[in-house]
């Protein structure tokens, strides 16, 4: 039955849709980082970006994303990613030394559960703080109901002990390919990727960019260390004001009790001469 | 025909979803006699389900065994525990098939018909090209190809010209300007369909083509497009180098003469917003901007892009409303509920400067500016879980959903003339 198959099979893959394609190779030309952006120009949009805040335009949007970013590093995980569903309400003041914070009243959802899936309700405060050489935003976040979304405690185990094992040696690149393809075993470390880049993200963010991971380049896994699954991936960012796909290394470790942890971070420039990230 | 579709089923229960995901190649160097006999041993391990293509005999020949991926642990221990040799030679079986089968589909015979085409599949410039060939052929009555100008490296501009009458007004809509944004050049085909299947037999279509011509440009940045194909899925810009610069490209929408230079599009040509030596530098550009001076009459005009769902209408370069904007927002609104009526998918609308980000020299801007009141810009599935990298699932309904959203601006187009 199963040569009979085989045979049958192969006869009809001319029907079959095209296959995924190898990876892409790097860039080969330098394409190169751009000068750090020029500290934005004072619009009237600043001037009216204090107060009550449309919550569809980007001022609000960017602050939620910051918060979000801050929501997966905390509570991400193989099996747990948010994104943003909408912002409801979204102001902001001007606060001493130069800053600015931002309150927002916003709904996130699991990416696993798509966006139909049930929208968790969060509130959280954004500063953005005003200094010469770029800093953090600091980030205070409460949503609703969080322990009472179903826990992914048994995949988060499984997914543990399938590759803790010291001979586990996961490699893997490209991730989706070009045609958005991912493997069911890949989406695991896609998820954990994008937590980890989080870090990264909420870290680089400012009331002038908007991340979002475009790709996960590569996933390298290294030799667990104190019980922790040591993951050194390559990501690729994208920011949304400029355009600009951000590429950096990072070294990250998980386990169910401890989280996601990054331990390691480097930008890559894809320009020898460029020297440091755009902000 | 019944037979052969239950024979199918069988067939893939049988097998189920075999893959070779994960599985390794080893190649191991025995050093000795005593290593060929444990090695012997490993290959009764039928638990391990080993495929030996080189069977171990003497320590004088490599052994290659493809291991499945739920035995790598065990094979590795083994091989470890016992200091035996080996090598890596395929670190992904299944993406070395995978590789194989892009061959295989590269000599298959392509699609005869465009309803032999593969709408749900990502499609490179050629296979494009075929299909805009192959449709108007198949309905010469109704589209023609107008080839409107060059990109830099000389490839043709091509636009579908829909059209039942002679001097009508026009409504123009392009997709992947940008590069990257590969659900936009695959819903445009999926467009250029659905324009043919739906004339006479949707009673709004066929009155708006009656009176008005469609013009579609699917590949509006050809260069960039076969170069995401080729060397960086990335990319965004044109392909045209910069002298004195070791960077490549312009970005097509901040190429126009609409606030060219303001804040909003860089002058750096590293960048991805580059804003070119001058408006209309490029020739992907130019050669719209004299398509619709010449053209005179075109009504409506959308650029579609992605990816962050939203409907975008002018300014992009200054936060001057737009005259017509009370219009242009609620004609937004009415476009992006009748897109979320499908799959309850939820865009943001506004004007480019407010919602999205300062921009200037963008396309709409330029457009709006010449007299076409209703410009507008998609930006396409989806918020950034894959960005750019959309699944092929997902062509298809972004599609259908945006075309609700275009019928919309179209009919008021139609309804409103001016």
């Amino acid at each position: 039955m199963k040569t009979f198959c085989s045979v049958w099979l192969l006869l009809s893959l001319v029907e079959l849709s095209p296959a995924p394609p190898a990876s892409q190779e790097p860039p080969l030309a330098c394409t190169g980082a751009p000068d750090p952006a020029p500290p934005q120009p004072e619009t009237a949009e600043d001037m009216a970006s204090t107060g009550d805040l449309e919550p569809t335009h980007y001022p609000a949007r960017r602050a939620a994303q910051v918060a979000l970013h801050y929501l997966n590093t905390h509570h991400g995980s193989p099996f747990r990613v948010f994104g943003l569903q909408q912002v409801h309400k979204a102001s902001a003041e001007d606060v001493g030394a130069g800053g600015r914070k931002y309150k927002l009243d916003f709904s996130v959802t699991d990416w696993g559960s798509g966006s139909a899936g049930p929208a968790l309700r969060c509130s959280a405060d954004v500063l953005f703080p005003r200094t010469e050489r770029h800093s953090a935003p600091e980030v205070q976040l409460h949503c609703e109901a969080l322990h009472q979304i179903n826990s992914t405690a048994q995949e988060d185990d499984a997914f543990y002990q399938k590759y803790i094992s010291p001979d586990s040696a996961v490699s893997a690149r490209d991730i989706p390919d070009s045609f958005g393809n991912m493997s069911e075993e890949m989406q695991p470390f896609w998820r954990l990727a994008r937590v980890a880049a989080s870090f990264i993200m909420l870290r680089e963010s400012s009331e002038n960019t908007e991340f979002n991971m475009a790709k996960v380049a590569s996933v390298t896994q290294q030799e667990s260390r104190e019980e922790q699954l040591m993951l050194e991936f390559v990501v690729l960012l994208h920011d949304f004001p400029s355009q600009e796909i951000v590429q950096w290394k990072l070294l990250a470790s998980w386990s169910p009790d401890r989280g996601v942890r990054v331990l390691q971070t480097e930008w890559q420039p894809r320009c020898p001469h460029a020297t440091k990230p755009p902000n | 025909m019944k037979g052969l579709l239950v024979l199918t089923a069988l067939c893939v229960a049988v097998f189920g979803k075999k893959t070779f995901e994960g599985n390794q190649v080893l190649q191991i160097t025995a050093k000795d006699e005593a290593q060929i006999s444990l090695l012997k041993e490993l290959s009764e391990q039928e638990h391990l389900e080993l495929d030996f293509w080189r069977e171990p005999i003497h320590e004088s020949l490599p052994v290659d065994v493809h291991v499945p991926f739920h035995s790598l642990q065990d094979v590795r221990a083994f091989l470890g525990n016992n200091q035996i040799q080996y090598d890596v030679m395929i670190m992904d079986v299944q993406v070395l098939l995978d590789d194989e089968e892009r061959e295989m589909v590269k000599y298959r015979s392509s699609p005869k018909s465009t309803d032999d085409f593969v709408y749900t599949a990502y499609h490179n410039l050629s296979e494009i090209n075929s299909f805009i060939n192959m449709l108007v052929a198949e309905n010469r009555k109704l589209v023609s190809k107008i080839v409107i100008g060059r990109s830099y490296k000389k490839r043709p501009l091509n636009v579908l010209k829909f059209s039942t009458g002679a001097n009508r007004p026009g409504i123009w809509i392009d997709t992947g300007i940008h590069s990257r944004e590969w659900v936009t050049q695959a819903s445009g085909t999926w467009f250029a369909k659905k324009i043919v299947k739906d004339y006479k037999r949707d009673p709004v279509l066929t009155d708006i083509l009656n009176n008005y011509d469609i013009f579609l440009e699917i590949v509006t940045n050809p260069d960039g497009f076969a170069f995401t194909h080729s060397k960086n899925r990335m990319w965004r810009k044109t392909r045209k180098p910069n002298p004195g610069s070791k960077c490549v490209g312009v970005d097509p929408n901040r190429n126009w003469d609409a606030g060219f230079g303001g804040a909003g599009s860089s002058g750096n040509p590293c960048s991805e917003t580059y804003r070119g030596p001058r408006a209309n530098s490029e020739s992907e550009v130019k050669a719209i901007v004299d398509f619709v001076k010449s053209h005179g009459k075109l009504k409506a005009y959308v650029s579609i892009h992605s990816y962050s769902q939203m409907l975008l209408y002018p300014y992009g370069y200054t936060h001057t409303p737009a005259k017509d904007d009370a219009e242009l927002n609620e004609l937004a609104e009415k476009a992006v509920s009748s897109l979320q009526s499908l799959y309850n998918t939820r865009y943001r609308y506004g004007s480019i400067i407010n919602t999205i980000y300062q921009a200037s020299g963008g396309t709409i801007d330029w457009t709006y500016n010449q007299g076409i009141k209703y410009s507008y810009t998609f930006e396409l599935r989806d918020t950034g879980t894959y960005g750019f990298l959309l699944p092929a699932d997902q062509i298809v309904p972004t599609a259908e959903e945006t075309w609700l959203a275009l019928m919309t601006i179209m009919k008021h187009t139609r309804k409103n003339p001016y």
